[in-house]
């Protein structure tokens, strides 16, 4: 047998060996150059800063992307976003477009390089944290996009070089009217395409926003946005994903570890709206399964809702029992008392099909059954308005969702008139915030009216700090505040300790 | 490897997967019956189901030894007015005789020799007491017919393919490395989704006039998929009550993940809105492609299926959903004044009132705005509705081609889509009906000198041929690539 010298690489071979070296091969820790704006972030930094910077950009970073995270959960807009965000990104991570000819224009550049790259390390962890980095980032990325100079941006996306095959004139003219139609583009209007596999443009397609033939999606120039952006989030998914192989290398050194842990704890879960101390109210007797009827009357519209097509129809489709279940377990349902609420209401099945088929899901919500991840959290966290407003639509014969989003304006101004909300101003107030998406604000004015007279003891009294009047964002925080408005004086002095909610 | 061996592992392994099932199961119940031995839950029911278990795990080790030898021809089956669907005989007989095991195996396998196509493949069984018996996965053909006849699983499902054996999903020390890699892109068509619109059956039956609810969805969602997105084998099969299933098939298609999965549903896609929304399409102008397209298919099946069977308006409350999907007030109440003198009135009446009392002046709006009104009613009655959330999802599990529908008894048989309008769900056989013409059959028991397979014998015979075929298809695909492949190495 040949003894092999692993040591020694093929000659052939040696050029290839260390690729993951290769992009340091010309590192000499120097600074890079940077001629765009917009980076792609692919290349790491490679030269030295101090650990202060290190920790300073990262936290300055952080506060814009968490900024940016609290405004997806408060439904703005994104031309609400992008005026929220210019303040923001001016103080902690402003970039500048090279037609303002900056002093500092590299030195910003470089502070946004490094500052993700930072972030990358300190959220690359888990599968979760990875998901929630890239959501943001890519929201980042896309603001940034939007609000570019169109020359600088057109360089900055020609230097990516993605391999877009161009639209040629016959085929042009072939689908004319189908690309016109799909594109939503003006009659007569010239317009560019260029053709994509349909896999790189999947938002565009689920809109039907491009029209699509044998496998090929014909994106519109003024499209391209999303070509871009998905490319850029696909890229740093994948890094993301090298650099969580390459962690536990790094666990070694006692300077970065620390902080990158600090980080990557700092940044609040996106559970928040909900804490358990919601489903604790002074006053409020344990509740049963047959106390949920009187209850009812403090729910909010998406709940009640729900629970009168229960009882309408003896029957709820799956999300809408999961979101009910969900809600209950948060007013501090137990399990057995929430089954035993659901065998009750679906008065037209039997024993035998009840325990079969829907009893186990609701144990799974509350975590009695399923994974071990799903157990030791306890089943899922009772759904806020935010992960109600951004869920998909309903289909025929569900009722899920937040009403004010769901029901057009008749039926809508129809439940609400049967909930007890009569005054024609606050209906007409509701269907001006419908109008511009504010569901949670048509929400709110219609809590506002419905408990006038209470919010204004409190106030008077001052038993309620401002906190405890803040805009309602979860479910379970409007069933808890309407409880306790409605029992003033019932031995509750209104708040439980301080504050209603994290 | 000694087959013998092998076929026992397989037994103990699902012994030991329904048992972990079963362990679950039953410390559900006892924790259960503790904590409601207060409160008045039935506790019979809690604990019928753990006997109903024992019982089971004692049947299955009978069933093992009675069919001992599953490949020998078995006597003919005794018929009686009195069998039903569900009888263990007619189910084993049902696997043991008819049931095209080889051509799943290839159509899930795409080439005729075992790949982890077939092998990392999960399959889930409804045993005959109800239980569910997930992440079952089988080597070959043989071994999967072995566990059907075995265990007599009342109807299975298959899975998405995964990165390793599901059996091991176990052992392996990451998680993470047991996850779903591959499986067709699937579509569900059921009829409960059509329930506010159709008018001759409610529930789970069906009749001619609303199956062609669902034909209307085969012809354009099937020429969606194969214009649009250039998939070519896609097999269309029948629920086996009252819907269809759709299996894309091409290799595209299968790799798809989560999120591409979900933009093709959203493309697809068209009613939006829970009960209450009121109007359910809300369609941009110009209508894109495939909308377009869309409607021109649907417009002829509008008139035929829907206006003069299903007269969906024939009932005032009906007729006032009808006029709150028009956009024009003048035009409404004119409508509503009209239909009150003869609420009766028939559906094709009342939608040539539209257009015929918009013309007499009672329009106040433009007559492009009433054209495209009529266009998203015309969508909200006719366009496919899909239970997208089946085809959103990489794992999710549906109901395998050609087992039996245990409540109507019916084989779910794949459905040619050019011809789509000819398929009559009342007309595909039973399991019965099958096995009476086994024994029915007069025939030579070999043509050719090959020995008829009994499926050849009885009405599942086009079903199967047609299912072989597209099969074929199917592998001439992947052995084209493989064959190119090895061409390439040739070059070396």
């Amino acid at each position: 047998m040949i003894r092999h010298d692993y040591s020694r690489v093929d000659p052939k071979r040696r050029a290839n060996v260390n690729y993951k070296k290769r992009q340091f091969a010309k590192a000499e820790y120097a600074q890079q150059n940077y001629d765009h704006r917009l980076n792609f972030y692919i290349l790491p930094p490679t030269a030295e800063i101090t650990l202060e910077e290190f920790e300073t950009w990262a936290i300055n970073r952080l506060k814009v992307l968490s900024e940016l995270e609290a405004c997806s959960f408060r439904n703005r807009s994104p031309e609400e976003t992008a005026e929220y965000m210019t303040s923001i990104l001016n103080k902690h991570l402003p970039l500048r477009s090279n037609s303002s000819r900056s002093q500092q224009l590299q030195e910003e550049r470089k502070k946004d390089h490094y500052s993700h790259f930072i972030l990358r390390l300190a959220f690359s962890a888990t599968e979760e944290l990875r998901k929630r980095f890239s959501r943001l980032e890519t929201a980042l990325f896309k603001l940034r996009y939007k609000d570019d100079d169109i020359r600088e941006r057109r360089e900055f996306v020609n230097s990516l070089n993605l391999d877009w095959e161009e639209v040629d004139e016959t085929e042009k003219k072939m689908f004319r009217e189908q690309l016109n139609a799909a594109g939503g583009g003006k009659k007569g209007e010239e317009m560019e395409w260029c053709k994509v596999d349909w896999e790189r443009v999947p938002d565009l397609v689920e809109q039907r926003r491009v029209f699509v033939r044998k496998g090929k999606a014909y994106v519109p120039q003024r499209e391209q946005m999303s070509l871009v952006v998905a490319e850029f989030t696909r890229r740093l998914d994948e890094a993301l994903e090298l650099t969580s192989r390459a962690l536990p290398r790094l666990d070694e050194d006692d300077r970065l570890s620390p902080i990158l842990t600090h980080l990557s704890t700092s940044f609040s879960t996106p559970d928040s709206g909900f804490s358990t101390t919601d489903s604790q109210i002074t006053g409020l007797d344990t509740i049963t399964a047959h106390s949920i009827d009187t209850l009812s009357s403090h729910f909010p519209a998406c709940m009640s809702n729900l629970h009168s097509t229960l009882r309408r129809d003896s029957h709820l489709k799956h999300y809408g029992r999961l979101q009910y279940t969900l809600f209950l377990k948060g007013l501090g349902l137990s399990l057995e008392e929430c089954i035993l609420f659901w065998r009750k209401s679906f008065k037209l099945l039997t024993d035998d099909k009840f325990a079969k088929e829907y009893k186990y899901n609701i144990r799974h919500a509350y975590g009695d059954v399923g994974g071990d991840a799903n157990r030791r959290g306890r089943g899922y966290t009772p759904y806020s308005c935010a992960k109600l407003l951004t869920e998909p639509l309903p289909g025929p014969g569900q009722a899920h969702g937040c009403p004010y989003r769901v029901f057009n304006v008749e039926n809508l101004t129809g439940m609400l008139q049967r909930m007890g909300v009569g005054d024609k101003e606050v209906l007409r107030g509701v269907k001006e915030d419908v109008g511009k998406q504010r569901y949670h604000v048509a929400c709110n004015r219609v809590f506002e009216w419905s408990h006038k007279r209470e919010i204004e003891k409190v106030r008077k009294e001052g038993s309620w700090s401002a906190a405890d009047l803040d805009t309602i964002v979860h479910p379970n925080t409007y069933f808890k505040r309407s409880w306790l408005l409605k029992h003033l004086g019932e031995g509750n002095v209104g708040v439980d300790g301080g504050r209603m909610e994290e | 490897m000694d087959t013998q061996d092998d076929s026992s592992r397989t037994i103990s392994q699902a012994d030991s997967e329904t048992q972990d099932g079963d362990v679950a199961m039953a410390d559900a119940t006892t924790e259960e019956a503790q904590k409601n031995s207060k409160s008045d839950v039935k506790l019979e029911d809690l604990f019928d189901d753990e006997d109903s278990d024992e019982e089971f795990s004692s049947s299955t080790t009978q069933t093992t030894s009675a069919s001992q030898d599953p490949s020998s021809q078995a006597a003919p089956i005794k018929l009686t007015s009195k069998s039903t669907f569900s009888d263990p005989e007619i189910i084993r007989a049902f696997y043991q005789r008819l049931f095209p095991f080889r051509y799943l195996f290839q159509w899930l396998n795409h080439s005729p020799s075992p790949t982890t196509d077939f092998s990392h493949r999960e399959f889930a069984f409804t045993l005959p007491n109800d239980a569910y018996l997930r992440y079952q996965s089988f080597p070959t053909a043989d071994l999967l017919r072995k566990q059907c006849i075995q265990l007599l699983p009342s109807r299975f499902e298959i899975g998405p393919v995964y990165s390793t054996n599901p059996r091991d999903r176990k052992t392996l020390r990451k998680a993470s490395a047991f996850r779903p890699i591959a499986k067709e892109l699937v579509f569900d068509i059921d009829m409960t989704d059509y329930d506010d619109i159709r008018t001759c059956c409610t529930g789970a039956n069906i009749c001619h006039k609303c199956w062609s609810f669902i034909t209307m969805a085969i012809k354009v969602v099937d020429v969606a998929l194969r214009e649009d997105f250039g998939f070519n084998h896609i097999l269309w099969v029948y629920s086996g009550r009252r819907g269809a299933h759709a299996w894309v098939c091409d290799k595209r298609a299968r790799e798809m993940d989560d999120p591409m999965r979900r933009s093709i549903a959203g493309y697809l896609e068209l009613l939006k809105g829970g009960d209450k929304s009121g109007k359910k399409v809300n369609v941009r102008r110009p209508l894109h492609p495939h909308i377009d397209r869309s409607l021109n298919i649907l417009k002829p099946h509008f008139t035929a299926s829907i206006l003069a069977e299903q007269n969906p308006w024939a009932a005032p409350e009906k007729a006032t959903h009808l006029l709150s999907l028009l956009p024009d007030p003048v035009l409404k109440s004119a409508l509503q004044k009209k239909w009150e003198a003869d609420p009766t009135r028939p559906s094709v009446e009342k939608w040539a009132d539209i257009d015929a009392v918009a013309k007499k002046g009672s329009l106040s709006k433009s007559p492009r705005e009433l054209v495209e009104a009529k266009q998203d009613i015309l969508l909200e009655y006719t366009y496919p509705r899909l239970d997208a959330e089946v085809s959103k999802k990489l794992n999710h599990l549906l109901k395998s081609p050609f087992v039996v529908h245990p409540g109507t008894g019916r084989v779910c048989v794949p459905i040619d889509h050019r011809r789509a309008e000819e398929f009559d769900p009342l007309d595909v056989p039973t399991v019965t009906q099958l096995l009476a013409e086994i024994d029915e059959w007069k025939g030579d028991e070999e043509t050719e000198g090959k020995k008829v397979a009994d499926w050849e014998k009885t009405s599942l015979k086009p079903y199967v041929e047609f299912f072989r075929a597209f099969v074929n298809g199917l592998m001439k695909e992947g052995g084209g690539m493989k064959r190119e492949r090895e061409e390439d190495a040739m070059e070396f």
